[in-house]
Order: structure tokens, then sequence, then C-alpha cells
């Protein structure tokens, strides 16, 4: 029994140095969602901006809309075909690296989701926040600089690291543009072994290990945040 | 430069309506002139709050008009922001922010928009903290602080932009019974030391101690006002009767 496991390890991973495959897949992996984790981030934290100035101004009534428009097509469509839309329709007939096409499908995917949580932080801050920072004198932008969105940040933090983690599993799918990723470098290595368990079972876990680094990380920040005040 | 005695606020012929039926304030005109303290009481859904802060615009009326050092500030062409600092507030619920330090909440407006140095921002900090005795405060988060303390702090902390006027929205009414006093004496240092001040509060007794006008509101107007005594002994309108008969 032991003596199989060991061979079947040693004809998945080690043989035809096969483990690169992981390997290379998992570089891909992190650089697709670090990228796009940028992406959501920036594309995330202006629509949510938008969005919330429009509810509590009713200024940016055109932007408000665009932003919505976009809400409601990035999150009633699934991320595969938002990807392969982008990849086959949008840059069909340019050559463009698929490693971009991942990183744009997955941060414009994700800008929508991190944009609803960056705005329900906003909107979690008592108002008497706003009020005390414009009483004071400073202007909206400011208000939200210094007062609103400190506040808001340390609300939504473990949503948003939640949000990260969905992102990183997310990009599994990558393979349907055929993205050599993680998922599809274990995929490649069940092609040739014909054995599924071993190179499977090998990619979950490096997904969890990452996820579980992932989480500790969160918490580190979030207890750090929590810290400081009170 | 106004002195004292001179019109600070003037306001004129304020209207606020809710969706167009709820009249909040209904045909307000007032001043207030600098070295005043004036009190506002009345019922709840009077309009005093809502009076109140149309006076630094948390508001904006309908209608009418407020002048700040005789600039109309209800313009557009007004910056706001410009005048609110010099427009101190004080909430019901304080306000302080939660994720600075006391220090921090007292000196970010003077450093960020006065442009003082971060030290001398601190130094008048700590002299304003000194005033109110919480100066071992200073770098503990307001969850640490108790309601009179936190309400002390918010005090100082519009204090530190060194305003002209300071507008507060029942300070005490948020506080334990017992931490009332120490808010009101605060509050009552400011008035002799000249500050000008319009307070809306349910406290009968700082109206008569310390206001040198009190304003009666009711139903969006003003109804009755004079001196304390006139006002507190002399009632003439039968709302004010009423109303005083009640909290008496």
């Amino acid at each position: 029994m032991l003596q199989t496991l060991q061979d079947k390890f040693y004809e998945n991973f080690i043989d035809g140095k096969r483990w690169e495959y992981i390997l290379d897949g998992l570089g891909v992996t992190l650089e697709v969602t670090f990228f796009a984790v940028i992406i959501g981030i920036v594309l995330g934290f202006l629509i949510a901006i938008v969005r919330s100035t429009y509810d509590k101004t009713g200024k940016l009534k055109i932007l408000n809309v665009l932003c919505k428009v976009y809400l409601t097509v990035i999150r009633g469509t699934p991320v595969v075909v938002q990807l392969l839309i982008i990849y086959f329709v949008i840059f069909g007939s340019s050559d463009i690296s698929k490693v971009l096409v991942a990183i744009m499908a997955f941060g414009l995917n994700s800008g929508a989701y991190v944009a609803e949580i960056f705005r329900s932080g906003i909107m979690s801050v008592d108002n008497g926040q706003f009020e005390a920072g414009r009483s004071l004198g400073f202007n909206y932008v400011q208000t939200m600089i210094h007062i609103i969105m400190p506040q808001a940040f340390k609300n939504v933090l473990p949503a948003l690291g939640n949000e990260f983690i969905v992102l990183l599993k997310e990009t599994s799918v990558s393979g349907y543009i055929a993205l050599q990723d993680l998922t599809k470098g274990g995929d490649i290595i069940r092609s040739r072994t014909y054995d599924a368990f071993m190179p499977l079972i090998g990619i979950a876990l490096v997904y969890l290990v990452m996820v579980m680094i992932f989480t500790k990380l969160v918490n580190m920040l979030e207890r750090r945040l929590r810290n400081s005040d009170h | 430069m106004i002195t004292d005695g001179q019109v600070l606020i003037k306001v004129e012929d304020l209207y606020k309506v809710y969706n167009n039926r709820l009249h909040a304030l209904d045909g307000v005109s007032e001043e207030i002139r600098k070295g005043e303290v004036v009190v506002i009481v009345g019922p709840s859904g009077s309009g005093k709050s809502t009076f109140l802060r149309s006076l630094n615009l948390l508001e904006m009326p309908t209608k009418g008009h407020v002048y700040f050092e005789g600039v109309d500030i209800t313009s557009k062409e007004t910056d706001i922001d410009l005048h609110r600092r010099k427009m101190g507030m004080v909430f019901q619920h304080f306000n302080l922010f939660p994720h600075k330090t006391i220090l921090e909440n007292i000196t970010l407006a003077p450093i960020k928009l006065l442009k003082k140095s971060k030290e001398e921002a601190q130094e008048n900090a700590m002299e304003l903290l000194k005033l109110v005795g919480l100066e071992e405060k200073a770098n503990t988060y307001p969850s640490r602080l108790s309601g009179g303390q936190k309400q002390r702090i918010a005090i100082i902390r519009s204090l530190a932009m060194d305003p002209e006027v300071m507008l507060f929205d029942e300070p005490t009414s948020a506080l334990d019974p017992e931490m009332v006093g120490e808010v009101l004496e605060l509050m009552k240092k400011l008035a002799h030391d000249g500050m000008t001040m319009v307070v809306v509060t349910h406290e009968m007794g700082f109206a008569k101690e310390v206001a040198s006008r009190v304003i009666f509101m009711d139903e969006g107007k003003i109804k009755e006002q004079g001196t304390p005594e006139e006002f507190f002994d002399n009632p003439k309108d039968p709302r004010l009767k009423e109303f005083l008969s009640k909290i008496l």
C-alpha cells in the first residue's frame, strides 16, 4: 500500500520533472490573483466612492448609473463566461497574453464584489462621524479620507479577506482559455499518467495551504487594527 | 472683525420642509449677537435642532438665508467649509473619532485645515485638555472614556479650531445623570469667558443661570423669547406655559 503510494507519487510528480507543472502553475495562479486583487481593490474602491457619494449627496448621477450597470452585468453572469468573452470576443482577433486576459477578467469581476463590500463599509460608519467631520470644516473628500475610510476599511476587512480567498480559488477556471495555472497543471499531469488521485489531491492541498496562510494573515491584520482602538 | 454686541449670525425667513409636508422650520428669523448665550427650548419635534443645524448648514434649509459674519452662507458661491471652521458644533452623541486617540481627535482639524505644525497643535491641545482636567487621557482612545469625558473632549475638539461661536445640540441628553454636571460646568466656564453660544437643551437650570436669552420654539416657529427672568417667571404664549408647567 505504502509502496504503491510512493510509486504513484514518483510517477506523478518526480518522473519527467512533472512537479514543474505544479510549480509553474502555482506561479501563474499567484500572479493572476495578485494583480487581479489590485485591480479589484482600485476599481471597487472607486465605484464604492461614486456610489456612496451619490447616496449621501445626490451628486455623480451619471457615473452612478454606469457603476450600477457594471455591477449588475458582472454579478449577474458567471466569471467563466466573462473570461471567455474577454478572451474570445473582445481580444478574439488580437494576440494578447493569456495571463493578461485572466488578470483583467478576474480583476473586473472582483471589482464588482469589492465595490459592494466597500460601500457597505462606508454606509456602516455612523452618520454622526460624517457630520462631526463636516462641522469641523473638512470638505466631503477630506472627511472621507481622514474619518470615514479608516473606519470603513476596518469594518470590511474580514469580508475583503474572504473575497480574496474566493478570487484565488476562482482563478482555477483559467484553464478554459488554456492558461496553465495550478489547476490546469494538475490536470495535465493527470492526462499524462492516467492517475487522477495524486495530481488532483496534490493541487487541492496547495490551494488549501495558500488559503490557510492568507486567512492567517488577514486575522493578524484584523487583530492589529482592533488593538488600535480599544 | 465683529465685536461684542454686534450681529454674528443672522437668520432670515428660514424654512425647512421634509417630503413637501412636514414643516420643521416655518419661517424663522433671528439674530445671534457676539457674546450672547442663546438657549433654545421646546418640545421634541418643535424644530429646535433643525434650526441649530441650519446655522452651519448641516441641515440645508429649503428656503431663506443664513448670514455668518455678514456673509450669506446659504449662497451657492460661498465655500461653507471655510465658515464651518469658525462655528464649533457639539453633538448629542459626541461623535468622537473612534479610530483616533484623544490627542489626535483634537489636533486633526487644526493640523489639516489651519495648517498648524504638529507641535503647535499638540501644545494647544494639551492646554485644552488641562482646562478640562483630562490631560492624562491624551493618548487613549475614545472607547476608554465615560460619556461625560467624551463630551468634554468633543467640546474642546471644537474649541481647538478657535471658533467664533459654539453650537450645542442637546449636549447632555445622552449622558447618565451623574455626568451632566461636569459638561454643564464646562459650558458655563465657556459662557463666562465670553464665548458666543447657541444651545439646544432641556436643562432649564442651565438656561436660567447662564442664558442671556431664552427662545421657545414650537411647530417650527419661534413662539416666544426673552431674558431668563421674563421667560420663566412671566411666560405669555399658552404653549410655553403648558411646556413649562410640564417640565418645571
